[in-house]
């Protein structure tokens, strides 16, 4: 892959879920444009102890975001302006029109999004409509394709098994220093992972997961649903 | 109030995009939720009786619900919704519930103020 585009809504969650698969793209060349949509700016963690506060949270995690991509090896990022929590009520066929614009400019391969619906969080599931939505409207042989990444826990029994399994054990290092670049959003996790003291071996063993592979599912565009509610 | 029926709750929501209107914005986890041995805090917030105009606005999620307002400037949101009524006199009130049948959220829309 050469060109590859990252559509996902929060600065972090191109670092939890897919931080070794870009770092991957990265090593190998890859030129990487990410599209993050929000600054994160209802988040709950601001650190442990905490340093920020509701107002200079957006700018702490801006300046995370700059920082953990500099770590992945991630050349442009775009900053989309909209905002935390309210992704799924903005227009979507509005949001896949300013994606689609960029998909034009920089042609992208491969497309890393959010699985519509399997996102945990709304703004996962509505950026990464938009974002299929916007693949959706190039002519088929223009479109990327696409790897999305689905996260509630029904996925493996609804979706099968991934499509793509990425094995991260070469660039772990990186993924974790683009964790750790990600302070206000990860001290309080890296400190209960480091610690080994942690009693709650569901938590331990995604842990031990996301820092050993990186999974995807292929979506289809033409299977987009009409709506995502 | 009975379950939110979202397709028709959203109808209703956007009713009210371009005017102005009374809003109630409320969450709750009880007064008594910070006296308890594992430590919790006793958290709420509410406003009332604010006046808001929203351009955009829908109900989303397969339940419990959300709910979003964009304003000039500005966003109404609440989430955790299992419930709703449309009063005679056209309120429309949202509220989420708990298993054991406790407000945590709420939020109301209404043409007239709210009483105080």
């Amino acid at each position: 892959m050469e060109r590859v585009m990252v559509v996902l809504p929060h600065p972090d969650d191109e670092t939890f879920g897919c931080g070794g698969t870009i770092a991957k793209f990265a090593k190998e060349g890859a030129q990487i444009l990410y599209m993050c949509g929000t600054l994160g700016e209802m988040g709950r963690n601001m650190g442990k102890p905490f340093f920020a506060t509701r107002e200079t949270l957006p700018d702490v995690r801006a300046r995370e975001l700059e920082e953990a991509c500099a770590v992945l090896g991630i050349q442009e990022i775009q900053k989309m302006g909209l905002r935390d929590k309210t992704v799924e009520f903005e227009d979507a066929h509005e949001l896949a029109n300013r994606i689609r614009q960029e998909m034009i400019r920089f042609k992208p391969q491969l497309l890393i999004t959010h699985y519509p619906k399997y996102g945990v969080h709304p703004d996962h599931d509505a950026l990464g409509y938009a974002a299929i939505l916007a693949v959706k409207m190039l002519p088929k042989d223009e479109r990327p394709l696409i790897y999305a990444h689905a996260i509630t826990h029904n996925r493996m029994q609804t979706l099968g098994k991934p499509d793509v399994e990425i094995e991260i054990a070469d660039v772990l290092e990186t993924k974790v220093a683009a964790i750790r670049a990600h302070r206000s959003q990860s001290e309080a996790m890296m400190k209960r992972w480091s610690e080994n003291t942690e009693p709650d071996e569901a938590w331990k063993k995604r842990m031990d997961q996301m820092m050993k592979k990186e999974v995807f599912w292929l979506y289809d565009a033409d299977r987009l649903p009409e709506t995502l509610w | 109030m009975g379950p939110i029926q979202r397709v028709l709750a959203d109808e209703k929501l956007q009713s009210f995009v371009g005017q102005e209107v009374y809003l109630h914005l409320e969450t709750t986890n009880g007064a008594y939720a910070g006296n308890n041995p594992s430590g919790g805090m006793a958290v709420c917030a509410y406003i009332r009786n604010v006046k808001v105009k929203f351009s955009r606005a829908s109900i989303t999620g397969l339940g419990p619900y959300r709910a979003g307002m964009k304003m000039d400037g500005g966003w109404i949101y609440a989430e955790g919704l299992t419930d709703w009524e449309e009063t005679p006199d056209g309120k429309l009130l949202f509220a989420g519930y708990d298993n054991e049948g406790r407000l945590a959220v709420s939020l109301e829309i209404s043409k007239t103020p709210f009483r105080v």
